[in-house]
């Protein structure tokens, strides 16, 4: 009937670059095409690559202008090695163990305190956006442990569990939590009134009108908040293995101290870019994809 | 036409006329044959807000009206004249500040399904598909999981949105949100339909086509209706009965039955009379408050 008039504003694929859905367009004369659903044609791995082609060229200029300097000796090779002697260093240090050693010890405090903190954060955050007198009195408390540089808690930290594994975790922990807290807590007061009141006379009240409105009304600002918090967790935790470079428990930090001491320097590279690819894998691929895929399913993406 | 009901009765000086009672003067009030006790009343109700400065503000001024089961009211008024509050009262979403607001006889229970609600904008929720929005609904009031797929789908094909039941809200157009909205309040199997201005946003188009098919869809059941609108036309082509309220803080000016027989179309000559009186009153109204804004 004549509500065929009233049809969807036409439907382009969701990627935007487009790609093979075009028909979405070019639907009936009157725009009576198929529901804009975003073409999942694109899949995941297609849109890693889109996402990685210019990091990765990105990074192979940077290795060009890096060989040239160092092929032209400008810079003594033990202060700036070559891209080759690092990339050797590094496999050797695959081989025999000691960057997966350190990778997998310091990949599982990241896990262990940032776990803690997303916990510890969140359920802290929901109390401080419930209560306004919460928020005056624990969110006060909140931001001034965010006043704190992280690291300066390791000298308490090292008083109260000695300066060993549990001081580090406790201090990637303090780096990230409050951030968490914040990010709970605005993410949820930002939930647009209107959505409260619509799940109200649609009968959600309570913890009813909490789980199943406001939490999801707030994923989009939370998981921006947490792609914050587990930046700083991770700053934390490093540099609580860098002052913690006596401790047994060997993590990245504690490898980088070692090599410096050597005066290694192709090592001090090689692990820093071990830590740089931890870093943009979970910064560029996991909340990547978290964040492509409510963009796409709340229609955030610009076309 | 120019019986004693569709001639303009000031509402506001008569604060505690109800059907079927005897008024001061001792006059007993016609208590009209289809009608047995109203569906929700307002007893001299009156709201009154804090502003962000602190100042109280008040919205709505000691407001009286029924509205009987199963009848269709439009509430007409200049914007800001309190007319979402009176809605946002019936909802339970407000608490009045003085007076009685009644469903049934009894004091308005606080926000519940059994008032459905549309808002000006359709408030689906966008994380779940259109037909997910109507499945919740049904699953707050109880529907067991088997039956709420069916139950959805039967609404959604009401208001024509089959095709896009597995859509995303943002994936619509603006008309079809609010057509889904329509689907979410009616699939719940309210006593009372409550709307604010909900075509408000809609082009002139999709808007006409909303309200032909709010007509169709309400006239099947005929579910007690509140709409609350600024648009004249809208109103009298949708209302048993117009209200028209005045500049704020708003009070009832007075009030207009529609008899023009259903299912009703733009063309009808007696809307285009009753739409022309109320717009002129409606003029002085909105008037007041453009005098008021600028003298200010």
């Amino acid at each position: 009937m004549r509500s065929a008039t009233d049809a969807p504003p036409p439907a382009g694929p969701g990627d935007g670059t487009g790609g093979p859905g075009g028909a979405g367009g070019a639907g009936g004369p009157e725009g009576d095409g198929q529901p804009a659903v975003a073409s999942r044609g694109a899949t995941n791995a297609r849109w890693v690559w889109r996402q990685a082609w210019p990091v990765l060229l990105t990074l192979g200029v940077v290795l060009v202008i890096w060989a040239i300097i160092s092929a032209t000796g400008a810079v003594s090779t033990s202060s700036l090695p070559s891209p080759a002697t690092v990339w050797s260093t590094f496999w050797r240090l695959v081989r025999d163990g000691t960057i997966p050693t350190a990778t997998a010890k310091t990949v599982l405090r990241l896990v262990v305190a940032f776990g803690i903190a997303l916990v510890v954060g969140t359920l802290l955050g929901i109390g401080l956006s419930a209560s306004s007198l919460a928020r005056r009195s624990i969110g006060s408390l909140v931001v001034a442990l965010r006043a704190v540089p992280p690291i300066a808690w390791l000298p308490l930290a090292a008083v109260w569990f000695g300066l060993n594994e549990k001081a580090v975790v406790f201090v990637a922990i303090v780096g990230g939590f409050p951030s968490v807290t914040l990010a709970t807590s605005n993410s949820l007061r930002q939930v647009p009134p209107l959505l409260h009141r619509a799940g109200q006379t649609l009968g959600a009240h309570g913890w009813t009108l909490y789980r199943s409105i406001v939490f999801p009304a707030a994923v989009p600002g939370y998981v921006g908040g947490i792609q914050l918090a587990w930046g700083y967790c991770w700053w934390s935790l490093l540099a609580g293995e860098l002052v913690t470079h006596a401790a047994r428990a060997v993590g990245l930090g504690q490898e980088l101290v070692r090599s410096q001491r050597q005066d290694q320097a192709a090592e001090v590279i090689a692990i820093l870019l071990v830590i740089i690819a931890i870093g943009m894998v979970v910064d560029l691929v996991i909340f990547g994809l978290i964040d492509r895929r409510l963009r796409v399913r709340r229609g955030l993406t610009l076309r | 036409m120019n019986t004693d009901e569709d001639t303009p009765v000031p509402v506001g000086q008569a604060p505690h006329r109800r059907w079927g009672q005897v008024g001061e003067s001792g006059v007993m009030y016609p208590l009209p044959p289809e009608v047995a006790a109203p569906k929700l009343s307002f007893l001299r109700v009156s709201k009154t807000y804090l502003s962000a400065r602190g100042e109280p503000v008040q919205a709505v001024a000691d407001v009286t009206f029924d509205v009987a089961p199963g009848e269709f009211v439009c509430i007409l008024g200049p914007s800001g004249c309190g007319k979402t509050t009176v809605l946002n009262i019936l909802a339970g979403l407000v608490q009045p500040t003085s007076g009685e607001a009644l469903m049934d006889g009894k004091p308005i229970p606080p926000a519940s399904p059994d008032r459905a609600m549309l808002f000006q904008e359709p408030a689906l929720f966008p994380w779940q598909s259109i037909r997910g929005n109507v499945e919740f609904a049904l699953k707050l009031i109880g529907v067991p999981a088997g039956e709420r797929a069916d139950r959805a789908m039967t609404w959604l094909s009401k208001v024509h949105l089959t095709r896009f039941a597995d859509a995303r809200p943002h994936e619509l157009s603006a008309g079809m949100r609010q057509r889904a909205a329509l689907a979410r309040a009616l699939a719940c199997d309210p006593q009372v339909l409550l709307a604010d201005e909900p075509f408000g946003s809609l082009d002139a188009q999709a808007r006409e086509l909303l309200q032909d098919e709010l007509q169709r869809v309400w006239a099947e059941n005929r579910k007690t209706f509140v709409f609350v609108t600024h648009n004249v036309r809208e109103a009298v082509f949708l209302a048993d009965r117009v209200l028209l309220m005045s500049a704020p803080p708003g009070r009832f000016l007075e009030e207009q039955r529609i008899r023009t027989p259903r299912p009703r179309n733009y063309e009808d000559v007696l809307i285009a009379k009753v739409v022309a009186d109320i717009h002129e009153h409606l003029v002085e109204e909105v008037d007041k408050v453009v005098a008021r804004e600028i003298g200010h």
